[in-house]
């Protein structure tokens, strides 16, 4: 059950062009800011919006030519779009039927699947009824009941709040790790796919980004996007082995390579003084304050100078260090804590 | 400012309430109160002029029951046709995108507007039987439309159907098509997604329709007598016989124009709720 596709849609002042794997068992979560074109691309994929090109295929069985009643793909949309005149139950049912099940087979099929995301006193319930939470796993066991090859989730957890987010999110993974098909989960939320995902692709512009694995791409970000979703400085550099370059500065790493590199490092890493500090000019730099606010439990502190940068500071060191906004201060960071990696 | 903002009303009823506190510009109160009396008179003259006495013994006249068993059977039948036909067809201009369909759509609605008696002649022309269809049919099947019940269905069907093409396909329109995308992603042929999820989503649209269609199919005058003609017990249906009694027997006129409005109200009761919600 390996999905094979290159996704191909063009618009007026916009194009989306993107090639994806995602073998059996596999979740692929598409991540990226607003506009970027994940939903197209899954939409594309359950056949709701045209290809202008590019060619999907499940198990080397071609899909893009087939109407999206003929793909064997269950999709959870991000509102769920459960039938409103039709029972849990029912809902359930409804692929099943359409596939040609007769209906007291199919409603059996349905009872077990409600059963297995835990809602099976639910299952006369219409979907106003239901919370937010109960109604993503109807969608999720209706969008399963198909027995999809292939599986579509769009922003699941987005409905949600919070509280629900976090109990769902652990439901939604264990089924997801039962699921033997191919998933594809599209989320702008990088907590989301981090925990629900094996294999990350970042999408910007109608185009990959970054791909990688979720601890791969948390530790080295390519595009300011990433970098902010996974909070770290990141900056492009030239490196002369433990030595890099960003721009004037000169920053010691515990990476030793060469050439055109990215450096990044955590805005905790930051260390601020009111005065030069003693020692090594290098991973120095003075910097002005733009800006102060909470982050958390602690205070994050906006540089501007020969690199922006954030530095998170707990709120104790910002009353010793007394900083207000416009201010010349120095700030440095230790080379342990940056890490350095080929662009 | 943003503290102030939040301890105004905020309700536009009260707004509403507060502007009203002034005087009313009689220019606008009088013209209002005589539109009310001139559209309450009349009905208020029916009743009071129906002759209450003998009103039972008139109703259970062989004639009356008559002409109302034919028009209820012939305003139910064409309201059938009506969803058959027009179900489908506010479907075609909500849902398919082809070319000319505001052209389309803008003839769906032509009987709306146009007087019914000139409905009347165009379904003569067409399928009276010299006409283009009716021609053909009589000579096909034997089967002649103008001046049989067959033809007062046909003729209340051709004035009532845009009132349901219209209703349904705004209900098509206002329904989320998100739902048979959801419908199509589980294995749903459009026709199963229709049946199964576009139909009951809209019912209240095409309720509304269809009712809307049968008080406009049973109030139906001049197409009907136009292509139907008048014979008692075939064609002569309520209005036909209220119309015909006026100038006989001016009572028995007021006692049929009083069964009339009766369904009126009822239908009227009966989509207060709908519209209530819908403004």
């Amino acid at each position: 059950m390996t999905l094979e596709a290159r996704v191909v849609v063009s618009r007026p002042a916009f194009r989306l062009d993107l090639a994806l794997r995602a073998g059996p068992g596999e979740v692929v979560a598409l991540l990226g800011p607003n506009g970027a074109g994940k939903t197209t691309a899954l939409r594309a994929l359950a056949g709701l919006t045209a290809m202008t090109g590019g060619q999907i295929t499940l198990d080397g069985q071609p899909l893009h030519a087939l109407p999206p009643e003929e793909r064997p793909v269950g999709m959870v949309f991000q509102d769920y779009l459960l039938f409103p005149h039709l029972s849990a139950l029912d809902n359930v049912a409804f692929g099943p039927r359409c596939q040609g099940v007769p209906k007291a087979e199919a409603r059996r099929a349905a009872a077990a699947l409600l059963h297995r995301v835990g809602l099976a006193d639910h299952a006369a319930a219409r979907p106003r009824q239901l919370s937010g939470g109960q109604a993503q796993r109807v969608a999720l066991a209706r969008a399963l009941a198909v027995r999809p090859r292939l599986l579509l989730l769009d922003e699941p957890l987005a409905a949600l709040d919070a509280h629900t987010r976090l109990e769902i999110r652990s439901h939604l993974r264990r089924h997801l790790e039962d699921f033997d098909g191919a998933t594809v989960l599209v989320t702008h939320d990088p907590l989301d796919a981090m925990v629900l995902a094996d294999r990350l692709i970042v999408i910007e512009n109608g185009g990959i980004v970054q791909e990688g694995s979720p601890s791969e791409v948390a530790r080295r970000p390519r595009t300011d996007y990433v970098a902010r979703l996974v909070g770290l400085n990141l900056y492009r550099a030239v490196a002369e082995g433990a030595r890099v370059k960003v721009g004037e500065l000169l920053f010691s790493t515990s990476d030793r390579l060469e050439g055109a590199a990215f450096v990044a490092f955590p805005p905790a890493a930051v260390a601020l003084y009111r005065s030069r500090p003693d020692g090594s000019p290098r991973n120095l730099w003075q910097a002005r304050i733009e800006g102060i606010e909470r982050h958390g439990d602690n205070v994050r502190v906006h540089l501007d100078g020969p690199i922006t940068a954030f530095a998170d500071i707990t709120p104790a060191a910002l009353a010793d260090l007394d900083l207000t906004p416009g201010q010349q201060i120095w700030a440095s960071v230790k080379a342990t804590e940056t890490h350095a990696y080929p662009a | 400012m943003a503290a102030s903002d939040r301890v105004e009303p905020v309700s536009p009823r009260l707004a509403r309430s507060d502007r009203a506190s002034g005087r009313l510009p009689w220019m606008l109160v009088l013209p209002a109160l005589a539109g009310l009396a001139f559209l309450v008179l009349p009905l208020a003259g029916l009743l009071i002029r129906a002759p209450w006495p003998t009103l039972v013994r008139r109703l259970a006249e062989p004639q009356v029951l008559e002409a109302l068993r034919l028009s209820l059977v012939c305003a139910t039948v064409a309201t059938a046709v009506c969803l058959l036909l027009g179900v489908p067809l506010a479907w075609l201009l909500a849902r398919v995108d082809f070319p000319a369909r505001r052209v389309v759509r803008a003839l769906v609605t032509v009987p709306l507007v146009l007087p019914p008696v000139v409905g009347g002649v165009a379904l003569l022309l067409v399928l009276g039987r010299r006409g283009l269809v009716g021609q053909w049919l009589e000579a096909s099947f034997g089967v002649s439309l103008p001046f049989t019940t067959a033809g007062v269905i046909v003729a209340e069907a051709f004035v009532a159907m845009p009132f349901l093409v219209v209703s349904v396909e705004g209900a098509l329109r206002a329904a989320d098509q998100r739902f048979e995308e959801a419908a199509a992603t589980l294995g749903a042929s459009r026709w199963t997604a229709f049946r199964r999820v576009t139909l009951p989503l809209i019912m209240p649209g095409v309720v509304a329709g269809a009712v809307l269609c049968w008080a406009r199919a049973l109030g139906e005058f001049g197409a009907t007598i136009t292509f139907a003609g008048n014979f008692p017990g075939t064609t002569r249906t309520m209005p036909l016989a209220v119309y015909l009694a006026l100038e006989t027997e001016p009572e028995a006129a007021i006692v049929l124009s009083l069964v009339l409005l009766a369904v009126s109200v009822v239908i009227l009761a009966s989509l207060r709720d709908r519209w209530v919600s819908a403004a």
